[in-house]
């Protein structure tokens, strides 16, 4: 275990599996990746235990693709450190290939290879035994439901299909540690929820860390045993989905009026945050049932009123500020930026 | 360095573009076939000002074989930045497998790609064009071929790896494929040229490939074979050299 990263005093023994003592996936250190114009990653700190199911939330462009790119050594880090299965992802980035799966944003598999052949492509990469590559090939094939269309070339396959092949050509060479850039990401609803049960099923079966990256908030919030919300390059939120909905302090009223009286309304003891929501207040009320005639006597002239209960989705609003659609719309103007420089 | 596991590697990629190039039926047959009608069309229309026609078509035969590989060849390399494109090369670039591995794996998949073309088309001209041929000038032939076809394709992947879209891929064939097939004396003998253009065609790789694939088949030409085999080993060293070192520096 030449080049592995601990900064615990001890040999390996003490941190292996069976011992119980936990250890650490991935360790993130002040990561930064800036390009000529923009700091796509602006000083992320992260630790990802072993066994996880953790959600990278946030909009296009946050910074959660450059991120996992860093991770898996096909960006080098403009700064910070990145431990990854114990490797340093820059002074040991073979050892950290090895250690990782992937299934990318984008399709990535050949068109005119057949399911089978690009399994195969990739059981060959991975110097899998020859004895072994059928079989292992059979078996992830069977986990996304795909034996029957294994010799398709897979310009035949439909989408959803496509990223299923994806995602066991991943688990091919059994990584220890799984990402998967928005899996779901340009597929149908139901499509969609097929593959989130795929994911599920398959963290059950197989012990690994399983990093997934998504813009789609409630399927973060079924799936991941936590989540860090990304915005403009940093971590703004880190906890599991209940703690961080727990966190914004209690339901949610939407109003809209003119003349709202905010000051007076921000002093009310069940008041835990207003944010400015596209002309609309987004309110944090404790107990809104009992005190929303309170809150709206305060109001002035009010257009609507809405309550709910909060998800994921007021979550991201309440550390940022803003909406997922809004916030997506102005970083794909900072990704252009970022393709021309 | 696991040498099964870099040999494993080279096998998988091979595998890929020789799958790939087998698929596209098209791409295989226009690329026999355009060689082909350059040397029936050109060689017939031209030929008919000189006193031989025959003669002329022969003279040009090597210059055909030496096309096949810069027009499939250079293509073949260049088509990394496809790779690029539909994210292919990312899942390749995530495995173990060393830049200089996907390098070479990719240039062994294009080099037969481009030496099934070009061997083939030596068949056609033993066979059917008349053109002279004895045992050993076939073999020296497909030595050069090869030779020539590992730079040609180096030079390729080295191009590919540099460009960021595939939307820069139609201009090299204005600015590197046709310069280096006009320039390497395949349609017309280099012993009368202007100074200006002598200096270019001896610049050109490609020129002493097809001189010294009309040494061993024509018996005539402005070197002999070994010497210009040497020169192309060395562009060839050379290209795989830069090669590795722009697979180490591409980025996605």
């Amino acid at each position: 275990m030449e080049g592995r990263y601990t900064d615990k005093k001890g040999d390996d023994t003490d941190k292996g599996f069976c011992s119980g003592v936990y250890m650490e996936s991935i360790k993130i250190t002040e990561l930064v990746k800036k390009y000529d114009k923009v700091t796509a990653v602006n000083g992320i700190n992260l630790t990802i235990d072993e066994g996880e199911i953790f959600g990278l939330l946030g909009p296009n462009g946050a910074g959660k693709t450059t991120t996992l790119m860093m991770l898996s050594t096909l960006l080098k880090p403009t700064s910070g450190l990145a431990i990854v299965n114990g490797y340093n992802v820059v002074t040991h980035p073979d050892e950290v290939r090895e250690s990782i799966g992937m299934v990318f944003q984008d399709p990535s598999s050949d068109t005119l290879l057949t399911g089978y052949e690009n399994l195969k492509l990739h059981a060959l990469m991975y110097n899998l035994p020859w004895k072994a590559i059928d079989k292992k090939i059979e078996s992830v094939l069977e986990l996304v439901d795909l034996q029957k269309r294994k010799y398709d070339i897979v310009k035949k396959y439909s989408g959803g299909m496509r990223r299923r092949l994806e995602i066991a050509r991943g688990l091919l060479h059994e990584p220890k540690i799984f990402f998967l850039d928005e899996p779901t990401l340009g597929l149908d609803p139901q499509t969609r929820q097929h593959i989130w049960e795929y994911i599920r099923a398959l963290a059950k079966k197989i012990k690994m860390t399983i990093i997934v990256t998504t813009h789609y908030m409630e399927e973060a919030e079924k799936l991941c045993s936590r989540i860090g919300i990304v915005d403009h390059g940093k971590i703004v939120a880190l906890d599991s989905p209940v703690n961080l909905i727990r966190s914004t302090g209690g339901d949610m009223v939407n109003l809209k009026g003119k003349n709202l009286n905010l000051k007076e309304i921000e002093k009310l003891p069940f008041v835990k945050g207003i944010k400015n929501v596209e002309g609309k207040y987004l309110i944090s009320v404790e107990n809104a049932g009992k005190n929303l005639q309170q809150l709206l006597s305060l109001s002035g002239e009010v257009e609507f009123v809405e309550v709910h209960s909060p998800d994921l989705n007021d979550v991201f609003l309440f550390y940022t500020g803003r909406e997922m659609r809004e916030a997506g719309e102005e970083v794909s103007f900072m990704q252009d930026a970022m393709r021309t420089s | 360095m696991d040498i099964r596991k870099t040999l494993k590697g080279l096998y998988a990629l091979w595998f890929r573009e020789f799958r790939v190039f087998t698929r596209e039926k098209s791409r295989v047959f226009s690329s026999v076939a355009l060689p082909l009608f350059w040397y029936f069309i050109f060689g017939s229309g031209v030929g008919s000002m000189t006193t031989n026609v025959a003669d002329y078509q022969h003279f040009i035969f090597p210059g055909f074989l030496a096309m096949t590989i810069i027009f499939t060849g250079l293509f073949a390399g260049a088509y990394i930045v496809w790779d690029k494109k539909i994210d292919f090369l990312k899942e390749v670039l995530i495995t173990p497998l060393s830049r200089t591995t996907v390098f070479f794996g990719k240039a062994m998949g294009s080099m037969t790609d481009a030496l099934i073309q070009s061997y083939f088309l030596l068949l056609v001209g033993v066979l059917f064009l008349g053109v002279p041929f004895t045992a050993s000038s076939v073999i020296l032939s497909m030595i050069m071929l090869f030779v020539f076809a590992n730079g040609l394709i180096s030079l390729g992947l080295i191009i590919g790896s540099f460009m960021e879209s595939p939307e820069g891929y139609g201009l090299i064939s204005s600015f590197v494929i046709y310069p280096i097939f006009l320039l390497s004396g395949a349609l017309y003998p280099l012993d009368n040229l202007p100074g200006w253009m002598q200096i270019l065609t001896r610049l050109d790789p490609a020129t002493y490939a097809v001189d010294g694939l009309r040494a061993v088949i024509l018996g005539k030409s402005t070197m002999a074979y070994l010497p210009n085999l040497l020169v192309v080993l060395g562009f060839d060293v050379l290209m795989m050299f830069v090669g590795t070192w722009a697979f180490k520096r591409m980025k996605l």
